[in-house]
């Protein structure tokens, strides 16, 4: 299904101060591709993925998105911010914006499309998650259900070919996990690129086409669902942690 | 409030028992007890500050309306009566106002004052500035407005010419604080961004500034600006005394308003940063749409204080040689023909500055809670 590859880490490294939190990445995700990351905290997950839109730097190796070198000195990060979505675990709504405002800044500013138009784009995309009726509210007046699948909607009026989910539900109470997790496998049918850091197993069993386990700042299995959740698991990291989030 | 023979818990209850946790007595008898004279340290409290009080208050009625002479009189009747003297007033308000603004030609001073506040009035208004057509309306027209002060000030279209240095009173005060805290807040801004931002030249001059500005009093500021500046500079470039001074009140008041601006920049969460750079705006755009307007509304309350602060230490040029509000007040009592009075011109000018702060003050809070309030109907 796959055709080209869109994102590419290049034995990538990178350090917070002493500490390397990313050693010698590498990873090719191909277009249209679901991946779901996991790992215990800690692992580089979210660094993993906030390199690839330039939220964070890294110090060896490159990363292409669609073929450009992700570099914030020569303002290529900035460009292809716009094209990637970003969803975060805690929303980072914009709190003085209402919902609606939130979903027409990125077009307006960033595409610099009219008025209106970014006002009929943002409620189309809101209708995608459910969310239209809460349009004029303000974040802080939304569950945090709510305000995770705006978050969503924000990202998407953007009209990205990838998106970026930072562990999206685990900041939610346990009965509003299934909403936002519904609007993103409506969203994965859709053939757009995902990155998924979650522990949302259900999720990537069903929905990731390979699912990524990183320790330490390392890939240490990069599998398809159908052999990572695999009892024959091989590697007995992967088997530990799994067996530590599935029992409780 | 109602007794009722058990408490809470079924025990009988004690005559002037306290009354159960969670039961407050309302009324403002109750709150007197409460509040002044629930114990005899505080009753003692109470009724001495209270005597105090009176007696203040009494020897102001005193002077003000028992012997205070209301009607017009000379300077000799006034010192017999022993109380103020409004006839002192009635003779130097203009002076007091306008300094030495040409006195037929004050009504164009007055003239402008009212267009400012006027204009003030208009912006402080939240309906004035909901949309964005209305904000840009707004910017016209306090552009217009601004030009027409500059013109009733200065002359021209027919009006006679005014140079600066007659400019005096409360217009010279209100010019002094408005530019200066406008300009201050600019270069504010910019400070206080720079502080925070990732290059180290940037940083290091932001810091720089703001360390060496609020190492150094204002009025030592005002000196150097009034006299070094002049020596320092070339000789062909004459820079007005009123602009030397704006000068040094916009450099003072930036350093100190920076440094309030970075604590709300601080207290913005770093997802916030991440958000809006993650949607793809630009580091200006950011700024602007996301982080500041959140920032600044944490601060409003210390910035207001700030502008009060600045406001009233617009008295400060008088050191330098000009005649703003307390100036004109200083001059006032300087006439041979009312020699002696001063207590007069010091109240009125002190009611003036009261106004103009405590209104600030009271628009500050009603700013914070109104934006408090989620449900903000624009």
């Amino acid at each position: 299904m796959a055709s080209k590859p869109v994102i590419v880490f290049d034995r990538v490294s990178k350090w917070y101060g002493p500490t390397q939190v990313l050693r010698d990445v590498s990873l090719t995700v191909m277009s249209g591709e679901r991946i779901v990351v996991c790992g215990p905290s800690g692992s580089g997950k979210s660094t993993l993925i906030g390199c690839i839109n330039g939220l964070q730097d890294y110090e060896r190796g490159t990363i292409r998105v669609t073929g450009v070198t992700v570099s914030e000195r020569e303002g290529t990060a900035h460009d292809l911010r716009a094209g990637i979505g970003m969803v975060f675990q805690q929303f980072n709504l914009f709190p003085h914006l209402t919902v609606l405002e939130n979903c027409t800044i990125g077009p307006r500013l960033v595409q610099g499309i009219g008025e209106d138009a970014a006002v009929s784009r943002a409620h189309a995309v809101l209708g995608r998650v459910q969310i239209a009726d809460q349009a004029h509210k303000y974040p802080e007046q939304l569950s945090g259900g709510q305000q995770q699948r705006v978050a969503i909607a924000r990202a998407l009026t953007m009209q990205p070919r990838i998106m970026l989910f930072d562990e999206p539900t685990s900041a939610l109470d346990p009965e509003m996990i299934r909403e936002v997790l519904d609007v993103m496998t409506e969203l994965a049918s859709s053939g757009i690129t995902m990155i998924v850091v979650t522990h949302e197993m259900g999720f990537a069993r069903h929905v990731a086409d390979r699912v990524l386990m990183m320790d330490r700042g390392e890939i240490i299995a990069d599998e398809p669902p159908s052999s990572f959740f695999s009892t024959a698991q091989p590697n007995t990291r992967v088997r530990g942690f799994l067996d530590q989030i599935l029992t409780h | 409030m109602s007794h009722s023979a058990l408490n809470r818990i079924g025990e009988p209850v004690q005559p002037n028992a306290l009354p159960p946790p969670g039961h407050v007595r309302r009324g403002p008898r109750a709150w007197l007890q409460r509040n002044l004279f629930s114990n005899w340290v505080d009753t003692l409290v109470t009724l001495l500050l209270a005597a105090l009080v009176a007696r203040l208050l009494y020897r102001w009625v005193v002077w003000l309306f028992v012997s205070g002479t209301w009607h017009p009189a000379d300077i000799r009747t006034c010192i017999d009566g022993g109380g103020a003297c409004w006839a002192f007033l009635q003779d130097k308000w203009r002076l007091i106002l306008f300094g030495t603004f040409p006195y037929e030609q004050q009504w164009r001073a007055g003239l402008a004052l009212v267009l400012f506040l006027a204009a003030v009035v208009l912006s402080a208004v939240p309906a004035t500035w909901s949309t964005g057509e209305r904000r840009r309306w707004l910017m016209v027209g306090w552009l217009v407005v601004l030009g027409a002060i500059g013109v009733l000030l200065a002359g021209g279209f027919g009006l006679p010419r005014v140079e600066a240095r007659f400019w005096s009173g409360l217009p010279l005060t209100v010019m002094l604080a408005f530019v200066g805290m406008i300009a201050a807040f600019g270069l504010a801004l910019l400070l206080a961004l720079g502080r925070r931002s990732t290059m180290p030249v940037i940083r290091w001059i932001s810091i720089g500034y703001i360390e060496l500005v609020r190492g150094v009093p204002l009025i030592s500021l005002l000196f150097m600006a009034n006299i070094m500046l002049p020596i320092v500079l070339p000789r062909d470039l004459v820079i007005p005394n009123l602009m030397r001074a704006q000068l040094a009140f916009v450099l003072f008041f930036a350093a100190y308003m920076a440094e309030i601006i970075r604590g709300g920049l601080q207290a913005i969460p770093l997802g916030q940063y991440a958000a809006a750079k993650a949607l793809g705006l630009t580091y200006w755009q950011q700024m602007r749409v996301i982080i500041l307007p959140q920032a600044l509304r944490v601060v409003i309350p210390s910035l207001v204080n700030i502008f009060i602060a600045g406001f009233k230490d617009t008295s400060l040029v008088v050191y330098v040689g000009m005649s703003d509000l307390l100036g004109t007040a200083q001059a006032a009592k300087a006439d041979p023909k009312w020699y002696g009075l001063f207590m007069e011109a010091y109240v009125f000018i002190a009611a003036i500055y009261l106004i103009v702060c405590a209104t600030m003050s009271w628009y500050s809070r009603y700013l914070e809670r109104r934006l408090a309030n989620p449900e903000r109907g624009s």
